[in-house]
């Protein structure tokens, strides 16, 4: 099946709205492709990273509920490469922020065995999945 | 005095945003102004004819067009006068359209307001204007003709065969270029070196071409119908007119060295053929790696040489020539590979740039097996081009089609092959090329849309893993293949930058040599008598290539052909009775076009106009012909009148080469700056002296900016400067006479910095607007003080 997206005013605000955010033109994107092979996780990903940059472009909002804007490892691979400068990172983080922002806690700090996890993925924690 | 005034609407461009009558009827009330017109496109023949009418009926002896910038139309009114009578400076350009219409779009009324002071700043400037009568200079028939590519080529054979001297000159031991390295050429697969040698030979034997190889040039100097080049002959130890290339010498000769034909997969020896198709067919001894001539070491190829062709003694010769004109055909070198490490190129064995395999298959096709290809073989597109992160922008235009064509090649030679190209945007734009790529699909080459992130080396097999998105079916695709070709795109050769650092050309922001126009002087570089062909110029193929290499011979042509051409208008004058031979002058020319004879005396047709000596005469005896000193304050008084108070003025200076051509381009863009701003178009900023700008800030400038070319790209080297030093007397006038030294300024530009043009015209806006108008005590003290000398 064939997936219909009608765009709306909604997508343009939706691009605009992500553009605001992450400072960089998602429009720039030539859709080559780099930032995927470039990606350590983009084999766990549902969408890889050069199709949430289509999604945004075309303001397809159903890539914030995507799993893969949680995966990126924020190791800014895709951003040395882009042969257009965008740093996709920043993109990715803005689309975090649709989310972070709505100030909805997805864990539960006292429900997490503290000595069970490293430092690091606590931190990464907190910072992904708590606004 | 009679002026008509004629303000454009551009067909909207710019009536949409100024209100084109208010200014025409401002413009009425102006002095002298006995006719004005308000006429929707001015560069129409209807509104030529206006001109031409006006002219006759209203007996006008001045026109001021109100239109675009003076260097997109200029020429055109210039010529509409010449057809009206009148002399062809008669007409001054107000700019509203680059210059207020388009940067100041969001505000009406100040673009409006804006294009009533520039009509009033073209008005009062030509009504200071002299009639100036064009001077003819005598040119001759040589041409110099820098590198021999198949542009080189193209442009000695045209201009040889319409009975000019050429003078080519080849750094390397042979002519022929990059093309003579390719096997096919797209998209007809003609063998290159085959359609080429006839083209070689024919450069050979003319007898109006004198061929120069492994001749470099030392220095140019000069203008146009006068160029002085000096060059420098290598020795080749061997005598071309003796060598018959029997190749008995490199069987006796004891070293091997890469061989740069092949890129160093092979080697040649010290004394080489430098091609099988080498023209002159000749033999050279490469002196760098030869045992020693001085003193002789080895010896062991004269042993052989049955020809006596060779000649240990053999020194550099050294030739003077004088040229007329010259055409810069220095090509390009291809994209270093090794600056995308992680394509590996140079550490994976099996990862080979598109020129190395056009080799491989050339030597391949005469029994040389460089390397086994492999059956799986993969094309990485836009290696070097297209790409922010190695800096250049731009597409190479060739390597969508080579690629096709190479591996077309491939397929068909054994169609056992699985052959891919890995790629961002197909490019087949040209005659031919779609199907040509058609066929290529047909053959079974599979085209994916997706750029490789990074190639691996598989540790046993030494094969190359290739991963990579395919963009449309959000796929990742890994495949291990034989062979990785990288499709590296085109940069300007070091001989390119380096000639253009000789003549002083400009470059364009990809580094490629700039053009005089984009679209209608696509060939003549900015400097008189110069122009370029091929890869120089741009990527391109060779139909393209030998077109623009026919056009530039037609352009130097058109130069010479009536042996004399008529001169720039814009040259320094002296005022010989005030001049008193202090030689001040000569030290600040940029070019030694002032020699002094008890007084000061300008060497015409080397004067490029620029004005950087009339600052440094203390007697204030030297001025220029158009852009006089009387005609740029009287546009600085029609900048300036009618200021209200609290009202900002800035000055901005631009030099006709690089910051009037950077506004005009910021204007286009629609780029918006401070409506404040006013450009007055100077030849160069060295033209305004310390004294004019002193008057500006009395008579009421709230700032002043002077933009000048940059050094490496300003045909005056030496004005900044001048321009410093003149800055620098300003500031401390400025500092004396309590006036903040800051309100003056000065940049060098080249024509692409687009930001950095609205940031200074919005910074020293900022600066009046913080520290408000000067004062009118303060700007009465300037009167007074004395220039520091």
């Amino acid at each position: 099946m064939t997936e219909v997206i009608h765009i709306e005013k909604k997508n343009v605000k939706f691009l605009q709205k992500v553009v605001e955010l992450s400072g960089e033109e998602v429009t720039m994107c030539e859709q080559c492709g780099i930032c995927t092979t470039s990606c350590p996780m983009a084999e766990e990903m549902d969408v890889s990273p050069a199709g949430i940059m289509r999604a945004v472009q075309i303001g397809d909002e159903s890539v914030v509920e995507s799993k893969a804007i949680w995966f990126c490892a924020s190791c800014f691979t895709c951003t040395v490469r882009c042969p257009r400068g965008i740093d996709l990172a920043k993109v990715t983080e803005a689309l975090r922020q649709l989310t972070l922002r709505k100030n909805v806690d997805h864990i539960d700090l006292d429900e997490v065995k503290k000595e069970s996890l490293p430092a690091i993925a606590l931190v990464s924690a907190l910072r992904k999945f708590t606004g | 005095m009679r002026i008509g005034v004629y303000v454009c609407h551009c067909g909207g461009n710019i009536s949409d945003i100024v209100d084109v009558d208010e200014v025409a009827q401002f413009a009425s009330h102006l002095p002298d102004v006995v006719v004005v017109r308000s006429i929707s496109h001015m560069c129409s023949e209807s509104g030529q004819k206006a001109i031409v009418d006006d002219v006759g009926e209203y007996r006008l002896d001045r026109v001021v067009v109100a239109a675009c910038s003076p260097q997109f139309q200029g020429t055109t009114f210039e010529k509409t006068l010449l057809k009206a009578g009148l002399k062809p400076n008669m007409v001054e350009m107000a700019n509203i359209r680059e210059q207020s219409a388009w940067p100041h779009y969001e505000m009406p009324e100040k673009a409006t307001e804006k294009a009533k002071v520039l009509t009033a700043m073209a008005v009062e400037k030509i009504r200071r204007a002299k009639p100036v009568e064009r001077e003819s200079m005598k040119i001759g028939k040589n041409v110099l003709v820098i590198g021999g590519g198949i542009a080189g080529i193209q442009a000695s054979l045209d201009l040889a065969n319409a009975g000019f001297n050429v003078f080519l000159v080849e750094k390397s031991p042979t002519i022929g270029g990059h093309m003579a390295q390719l096997s096919r050429t797209f998209p007809t697969e003609d063998c290159a070196s085959c359609i080429l040698t006839p083209k070689m030979a024919d450069v050979a034997e003319h007898p109006n071409i004198h061929l120069l190889t492994y001749s470099e040039i030392l220095e140019v100097s000069g203008s146009v119908g006068n160029f002085k080049v000096r060059i420098k002959m290598k020795p080749r130890y061997v005598d071309e007119s003796r060598c018959t290339a029997c190749r008995e010498c490199e069987k006796v000769c004891p070293v091997s060295v890469p061989d740069e034909f092949n890129l160093g997969m092979t080697k040649r020896k010290a004394i080489y053929l430098p091609s099988s198709i080498a023209t002159p067919h000749s033999h050279v001894i490469d002196a760098d790696a030869c045992l020693g001539i001085v003193p002789l070491r080895c010896g062991l190829c004269e042993q052989v040489c049955e020809a006596n062709a060779i000649n240990y003694d053999d020194m550099p010769k050294y030739i003077n020539l004088d040229i007329d004109t010259i055409i810069v055909a220095t090509g390009f070198d291809i994209f270093n590979a090794k600056l995308k490490p992680q394509y590996g190129y140079g550490k994976f064995q099996n990862v080979i740039t598109a020129l190395e395999l056009e080799r491989m298959i050339v030597e391949a096709a005469e029994g040389h097996i460089i390397r086994p290809i492999g059956k799986d073989i993969a094309f990485i597109q836009c290696v070097g081009s297209r790409d922010k992160q190695v800096g250049n922008l731009y597409c190479s235009r060739i390597c969508c089609m080579y690629a096709t064509k190479l591996a077309s090649l491939l397929k068909r030679a054994d169609p056992s092959r699985d052959i891919y190209i890995f790629y961002t945007d197909l490019r087949a734009y040209g005659k031919g090329f779609e199907e040509y790529y058609r066929n290529a699909q047909n053959l079974g080459i599979k085209f994916i849309r997706g750029r490789p992130g990074e190639l691996m080396e598989n540790p046993e097999n030494k094969k190359v893993i290739v991963r990579v998105e395919d963009t449309l079916t959000r796929k990742i695709i890994e495949k291990e293949f034989d062979l990785v070709v990288l499709s590296v795109g085109l940069v300007p050769s070091k001989g390119t930058i380096e000639i253009a650092e000789m003549l002083k050309l400009p470059r364009s922001s990809d580094g490629f040599l700039k053009e005089a126009h984009p679209k209608f002087r696509p060939v003549d570089t900015p400097i008189e008598g110069i122009f370029v062909a091929g890869t120089a110029q741009g990527p391109k193929d060779i139909p393209d290539t030998v077109a623009q290499a026919s056009a530039a011979a037609a352009r130097a042509i058109t130069l010479m052909n009536k042996g004399e051409f008529e001169m720039s208008p814009i040259k320094a004058i002296i005022d010989e009775e005030k001049c008193d031979g202090c030689g001040e002058c000569i030290k600040h020319c940029p070019v030694d076009a002032i020699k002094m004879n008890g007084k000061a005396k300008i060497n015409i047709p080397i004067c490029k106009g620029c004005g950087a000596c009339i600052s440094s005469c203390p007697r204030d005896a030297i001025d220029l012909k158009i852009f006089s000193n009387d005609e740029i304050m009287a546009e600085i008084e029609a900048a300036l009148k009618d200021k209200k108070a609290g009202e900002k003025r800035i000055l901005i200076f631009a030099d006709n080469i690089c910051t009037y051509t950077l506004a005009d381009g910021v204007g286009t863009a629609k780029m918006r700056y401070s409506s404040d701003a006013f450009i007055i178009r100077v030849p160069s900023s060295s033209r305004v002296t310390p004294k004019m700008m002193l008057k500006a800030f009395e008579m009421g400038a709230d700032g002043i900016f002077l933009g000048e070319c940059e050094e490496a790209v300003s045909p005056y080297p030496k004005t900044l400067k001048v321009i410093e030093e003149n800055v620098k007397k300003v500031k401390d006038a400025l500092s004396k006479a309590g006036i903040e030294p800051d309100r003056v300024q000065y940049s060098p530009f080249v024509t692409v910095m687009f930001p950095k043009f609205v940031n200074i015209a919005n910074k020293m806006a900022e600066i009046a607007n913080k520290y408000g108008n000067i004062p009118e005590e303060k700007r009465k003290k300037l009167n007074i003080v004395e220039v520091v000398e």
